[in-house]
């Protein structure tokens, strides 16, 4: 125990964190002791440092230091505040499902709408039962945690052949300053099902908080599912999302993510590909300034033959930002014919910015077609004077450079509505260059 | 006071004096035409007047209505009436045409203290001039010059000239890469625009252009000075006996 309150570094005990939380942490019996077992794993490993080679660019003990208490369940007041945030940041047409410091919000939420396409609950109830959720592949510190804090999240179900009408917007708000807040979801996506979910996180006025998501994503054969994560928490936030992503056969996998806020942010995704014949998408953009730190560590790992990845990840980076990018592609020995694919883009705005990028490939097939490709630069001059030269002022013409090399990746957005709103949260991150 | 006054102007692209004290006058509604041999300074003089970066000036002045135009920024000399049609345009993957030429038509008019174009008013200013320069709507709605033939890049600085109306239009070799047919298109363009409050410099190597833009004064440029000023005959005279004979003037 005292190595821990070392760890801390401010004399709390990392016990207090859960002792004080655990009356509010559902679960039967078999799920408290999954959960004391977690945190145990966590208490003993504390916070991921520079030491830990995954967490070599995040040292989350230097940038965090410590894990906030977690956030009390909202009240009608944070609600009320939950809900002017929903209408701010909710896709037309999209159903949503609201969590609110954590907590589902049903009042928010359209679970009406959703009933008649897709099987829902929440994963308060699902842990009331087992501790199902509660299991990953990875004994990383922040998912350990992430299991033993887990208040609720949404599990959803969408059955064989179900083709959604409209996209599925979770939308994640916190409202508690100086707090944390653990989520656990589940999505599951039938065999020929078609899908659009999307993943958004803001704040309703809270600051300084913390937010410990982990998705599981279960897709089956001959799906085509796109899956959207737009990362625009508080400027002065924490956000470390974990994802756990199986793909079956013959499926299409379109997955994009943009990081628009948070002080400090890691989006580390394990994406399987399980089945022959499948396609995996993913365009990653970090709009980076002032001295945020964004981390995306991805782990694709080819499993059987003959699937496609194509990875291209973006970031722009202002004033002294940070951005890393961590992508590793693994091809299994029986994984012939695996065609993967990474590229990392950075836009520098500023001499002071850096850019850490380690892209790894481990191949254990002979007849693959794989590779990575890094560029980094600054916006181009000439381009620049063009713009000027017809009338735009400085900022105005690097905005405009700034949202075409942003829109390469928003336009592997199919939906044009949704693209329009993605478009919408990068010219606001714009308007906030000083 | 005269629309354009270069007086005296030295200027260096990395270390190399490029322009060696160049004078030019241009009065509202006049047409210049400037003619003068490979590297003789043309495209320099005007990246200067536009305010490109890495040029240094170091002596002389430019004078814009009687205004300083070396301390203005690029976009604001822009904003005052002072269009160049490059040579070479750029293109600009990832920004729609239609996007830039509202941003950039909007950003003049703010600067100068007037409200912008709604979108309707908007279109439908495009979509006169772009019919007038034979310029099918569908290449506006690609890429800023992206994959645009030479002419249509040319024609497409020429919509912008019709679009923003300036008072001080440079065209720097605006004919190269025209087909006949083009030429004369964009050329009607450019006469369409041409107003007693507009002036005209017509960057050119062929007396051609000439025939369709009418020069009210021909300049000869050599090796970064204007070294002989003329009617429009002076021209045809270039065309007869080429540039030798003012190498040793400059
Ligand atoms: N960025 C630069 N760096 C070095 N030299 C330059 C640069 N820009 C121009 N120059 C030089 O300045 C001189 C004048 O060039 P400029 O482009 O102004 O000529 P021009 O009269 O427009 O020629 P052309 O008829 O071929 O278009 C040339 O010798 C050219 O090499
Ligand atoms: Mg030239």
């Amino acid at each position: 125990m005292n190595v821990a309150v070392a760890k801390t570094g401010k004399g709390r005990a990392v016990s207090d964190l859960f002792t004080s939380a655990e009356g509010r942490l559902p679960g039967s019996p078999a799920v408290v002791a999954v959960r004391r077992e977690a945190f145990e794993t966590y208490e003993r490993l504390g916070l991921p440092h520079r030491r830990i080679e995954e967490w070599k660019y995040t040292d989350l003990r230097a940038l965090v230091g410590e894990v906030l208490p977690l956030a009390a369940a909202p009240d009608a007041a944070a609600l009320k505040r939950a809900a002017d945030a929903v209408k701010a940041h909710a896709i037309t047409g999209a159903r949503k499902l609201v969590l609110v410091d954590g907590v589902f919000a049903a009042d928010l939420s359209d679970v009406k709408a959703l009933a008649s396409e897709a099987g829902f609950g929440t994963s308060r109830e699902a842990l009331e039962k087992d501790a199902g959720l509660l299991k990953t592949a990875s004994t990383d510190a922040v998912i350990a945690l992430n299991a033993a804090m887990a208040t609720d999240g949404v599990v959803l179900s969408i059955a064989d052949g179900a083709q959604l009408s409209a996209p599925i917007q979770i939308i994640h708000i916190a409202t508690a300053a100086s707090a944390s807040t653990f989520t656990r979801s589940q999505v599951k996506v039938g065999n020929g099902a078609r899908a659009t979910i999307i993943e958004t996180f803001v704040a309703a006025d809270a600051k300084a908080y913390q937010v410990n998501d982990a998705v599981i994503v279960t897709i089956g054969d001959n799906a085509d599912v796109a899956h959207i994560r737009l990362m625009d928490d508080a400027p002065d936030a924490v956000n470390i999302t974990s994802q756990f992503v199986t793909v079956g056969a013959n499926t299409k996998l379109n997955f994009f993510n943009m990081t628009t806020g948070a002080a400090v942010s890691r989006l580390q995704g394990f994406i399987t590909l399980a089945g022959e014949g499948s396609e995996l998408l993913v365009n990653g953009a970090n709009l980076l300034q002032k001295t945020e730190h964004g981390d995306t560590t991805l782990v694709v790992d080819h499993a059987v033959p003959n699937c496609v990845s194509r990875e291209v990840f973006r970031a722009v980076l202002d004033d002294r930002a940070h951005s890393v990018f961590q992508g590793r592609i693994i091809v299994r020995p029986d994984a012939q014919k695996t065609d993967g694919k990474m590229m990392i883009r950075a836009l520098l705005l500023s001499d002071e910015a850096e850019a850490d990028n380690k892209p790894e490939l481990e191949i254990f097939a002979d007849d693959v077609s794989c590779g990575h490709g890094a560029t980094a630069g600054a916006l181009d001059d000439s381009l620049l004077f063009y713009l000027k030269a017809r009338g735009l002022p400085e900022k105005q013409a690097q905005a405009l450079l700034i949202q075409a090399f942003v829109g390469e990746a928003i336009e592997q957005i199919a939906d044009d509505g949704l693209r329009e709103h993605v478009i919408g949260i990068a010219e606001r991150w714009l308007e906030r260059r000083s | 006071m005269a629309l354009l006054e270069v007086k005296d102007l030295k200027v260096r692209v990395e270390e190399r004096e490029i322009l060696h004290g160049l004078n030019l006058t241009v009065n509202e509604g006049e047409i210049h035409a400037i003619m003068g041999p490979n590297g003789s300074g043309k495209s320099t003089l005007s990246h200067v007047i536009a305010g490109k970066p890495g040029y240094e000036v170091t002596d002389g002045q430019i004078l814009f209505r009687g205004e300083d135009l070396l301390e203005m920024s690029p976009d604001m000399r822009a904003a005052k009436g002072v269009f160049l049609a490059f040579q070479y345009p750029v293109e600009i993957p990832g920004v729609a045409t239609m996007n830039f030429l509202r941003t950039a038509l909007n950003a003049q008019r703010k600067a100068r203290g007037e409200s912008e174009y709604s979108t309707p008013d908007f279109l439908k200013k495009v979509r006169e001039v772009s019919k007038s320069l034979n310029i099918p709507q569908d290449m506006l709605k690609r890429g800023v010059n992206v994959g645009f033939s030479g002419g249509e890049k040319k024609r497409n600085e020429v919509l912008q000239m019709a679009l923003f109306e300036p008072s001080l239009c440079i065209l720097d070799e605006m004919d190269s890469g025209l087909d006949i047919d083009a030429l004369r298109i964009a050329a009607d363009g450019v006469n369409a625009l041409h107003s007693p409050k507009r002036a005209m410099v017509v960057i050119t190597h062929y007396q051609r252009l000439l025939n369709y833009i009418v020069p009210d004064i021909v300049h000869v440029m050599s090796k970064g000075r204007v070294v002989k000023s003329g009617g429009k005959e002076l021209a045809l005279e270039l065309e007869a006996s080429g540039y030798a004979q003012f190498e040793d003037a400059a």
